[in-house]
């Protein structure tokens, strides 16, 4: 249930303004990849890329190829419904919908898919919330409101919402940025047991995160504000953070950027 | 350096020149310079008189009502009759707002299930589907639909969508007339139905304005949530707007709803009044609360004002209660949306 995600000659847009320039890469199956950079770089608007997200916001537009297993996710014919369908997003600020139950909304993805009887939604239930590592704290009460859950428990219910549907990649924006240090490691933890099913992809402020979680490191920069956010190189996490090629992700590791 | 010492330390001597509270209070309120006193004194007499005005007001309804009640020989909530001359009953007065409820609760009740799909659909199409160009011209003539006078209204109602509303009666008769609603007997189709049709338009404006106002309130994470998801526009709409909305819908119905109640010149124009209450919305008959008051009082007597001025009352009483109802549904909203912050 995981692709390899190729990127090549990618170039976003918001309106007249580029905000990513000429991204090529290689993001593995059934591993993790953290995107690091400073604000602006372009790092979020990439990943919007993968899914398609980017051009719902008015202007967007994209260049450039997305190949999921081969399959061009910006040619021509292609549904970005579909697309969002297998891959799919979590977000920095947890947003389960407000209205729903808790099951409801590890539901939702199933329901948009087709009609499933009762049973069969009752076990891909369990099973997503189990693999968020949610079950225990929601099993008893599954038809309460998602929203009444802890800001943790939420993006762990949000992370159980998107991988219920069983998507190819995981794309993950910031999604410990609005937690506690104690929701951000159950994350974490949670992050280290999907790779094994899924391709994820995650972006972090958090150097120590991207260190702690991922197995390939890209780091983003740019040259001055108002030019496109460029990918400056991407390695093996170790040896990003311990030997890295470029002097400019050296300094930006090591604090001594900006 | 002060030396903490056992003794507490002493009071400093109050002085004359001081503020005593009153004075401290007075200022506070920003009432010690001549401006701010007149100015002070303006803005409370204009709040007392607001409310001397309104308690005046519903003295003099209620006062007028009871002179009205007292006289009456019919029932005030049964009789389907307005004679307060007591011209067909040896001049004892009889009159009841049976007929008047019935047809101000229907008229409104067709204005909003016409109007309020209607105005979702334009609200939603303003707010999520149309492009940018398109949405604000839409939006500005909404807004110069509200601004069309009732008269105006009640004269194309009268003169140009009555006389065409001959074939849609037909239609409804030839498919629904077995449920006896929409029964179609020929005439004038000058009914409770053609009102309810003008009343929708009318009502219109409002419901689309608050109900956009409200689907663009909507937070962007609630909708992208379900696009990532994989949702087309529709589904986006139906998962995380609608349900984000709904509350808003309503409180947007109640006060379109508030507005087809008390409308009354355009109903006056349009309606063939009648005191019957027909099984069919489409015979033409019945009447309004403001409908009737408008149509009877320049005829009245004294007497038969009072009668009028009772009506007003019910009239004045269900409107204040469908307000009421809207500001609880917004007020239970304010707490809702605050659900997931």
């Amino acid at each position: 249930m995981a692709k390899r995600i190729d990127v090549s000659g990618l170039n976003a847009y918001y309106g007249s303004h580029k905000a990513i320039e000429d991204i090529s890469m290689t993001v593995e199956p059934r591993s993790v990849t953290a995107f690091i950079g400073p604000s602006g770089c372009g790092k979020s608007t990439f990943l919007r890329t993968l899914n398609r997200m980017h051009e719902v916001t008015p202007g967007g537009r994209v260049e450039g190829k997305v190949m999921l297993d081969g399959d061009d996710l910006y040619g021509s014919g292609v549904d970005p419904v579909n697309v969002r369908r297998t891959i799919g997003m979590v977000f920095q600020r947890p947003n389960p919908f407000p209205t729903m139950s808790i099951f409801d909304n590890v539901a939702a993805g199933l329901r948009l898919n087709g009609s499933y009887k009762k049973s069969e939604l009752n076990d891909v239930v369990e099973k997503s919330l189990k693999g968020a590592n949610l079950w225990n704290e929601v099993k008893d009460r599954l038809n309460k409101p998602g929203s009444g859950l802890s800001g943790g428990q939420q993006q762990r219910l949000c992370i159980a919402r998107a991988i219920a549907v069983e998507p190819q990649v995981l794309l993950m924006d910031e999604p410990c940025s609005a937690l506690d240090p104690i929701s951000t490691l159950a994350i974490e933890d949670l992050i280290g047991e999907l790779k094994e099913r899924f391709t994820i992809v995650i972006v972090t402020h958090n150097m120590q995160q991207a260190a702690r979680v991922s197995d390939r490191t890209a780091f983003f920069n740019l040259a001055a504000v108002g030019q496109p956010g460029k990918l400056i190189e991407i390695d093996d996490t170790e040896r990003i953070f311990s030997n890295p090629s470029v002097q400019a992700t050296e300094d930006y590791i090591s604090g001594r950027f900006g | 350096m002060d030396i903490p010492t056992d003794t507490p330390p002493t009071p400093a001597p109050v002085q004359d020149d001081r503020p005593t509270p009153a004075e401290q209070k007075r200022a506070a309120r920003g009432a010690t310079r001549p401006g701010d006193r007149i100015f002070l004194g303006l803005s409370r007499g204009s709040g007392i008189a607001l409310l001397a005005i309104m308690a005046a007001v519903a003295a003099f309804l209620a006062y007028r009502t009871s002179v009205a009640l007292a006289d009456n020989t019919g029932n005030f909530f049964t009789t389907f009759e307005w004679d307060p001359a007591g011209i067909s009953s040896d001049g004892k007065p009889v009159f009841g707002i049976a007929v008047l409820v019935f047809g101000t609760i229907v008229s409104s009740i067709i204005a909003l299930v016409i109007a309020v799909p209607v105005a979702v659909g334009i609200a939603l199409f303003i707010s999520h589907y149309a492009p940018r160009q398109l949405a604000a011209p839409i939006a500005y003539v909404i807004d110069l639909l509200a601004a069309v006078p009732s008269i105006v209204y009640g004269l194309w109602g009268a003169i140009v969508v009555a006389p065409n509303l001959t074939g849609l009666y037909s239609w409804l008769d030839d498919y629904f007339g077995w449920t006896g609603i929409f029964e179609y007997q020929g005439g004038a189709p000058r009914s409770l139905m053609t009102v309810g049709i003008l009343l929708a338009i009318m009502i219109l404006p409002i419901i689309t304005n608050v109900s956009r106002e409200v689907f663009l309130q909507v937070p962007k994470f609630n909708e992208e949530a379900a696009l990532a998801l994989g949702a087309t526009r529709w589904e986006v709409i139906r998962m995380a707007v609608l349900p984000f909305g709904r509350s808003g819908i309503i409180s947007a119905s109640m006060l379109g709803l508030g507005r087809a109640l008390g409308e009354t010149i355009a109903v006056a124009t349009v309606l063939s009044p009648s005191f019957v209450i027909n099984a069919s919305v489409l015979d033409y008959g019945g009447g309004t609360f403001a409908q009737n008051i408008a149509s009877k009082f320049s005829e009245a007597d004294e007497y038969g004002r009072d009668a009028l001025i009772a009506s007003g009352l019910v009239l004045f009483i269900i409107t204040l209660l469908v307000n009421g109802a809207a500001r609880l549904i917004i007020a239970r909203r304010k707490e809702y949306s605050g659900a997931n912050a």
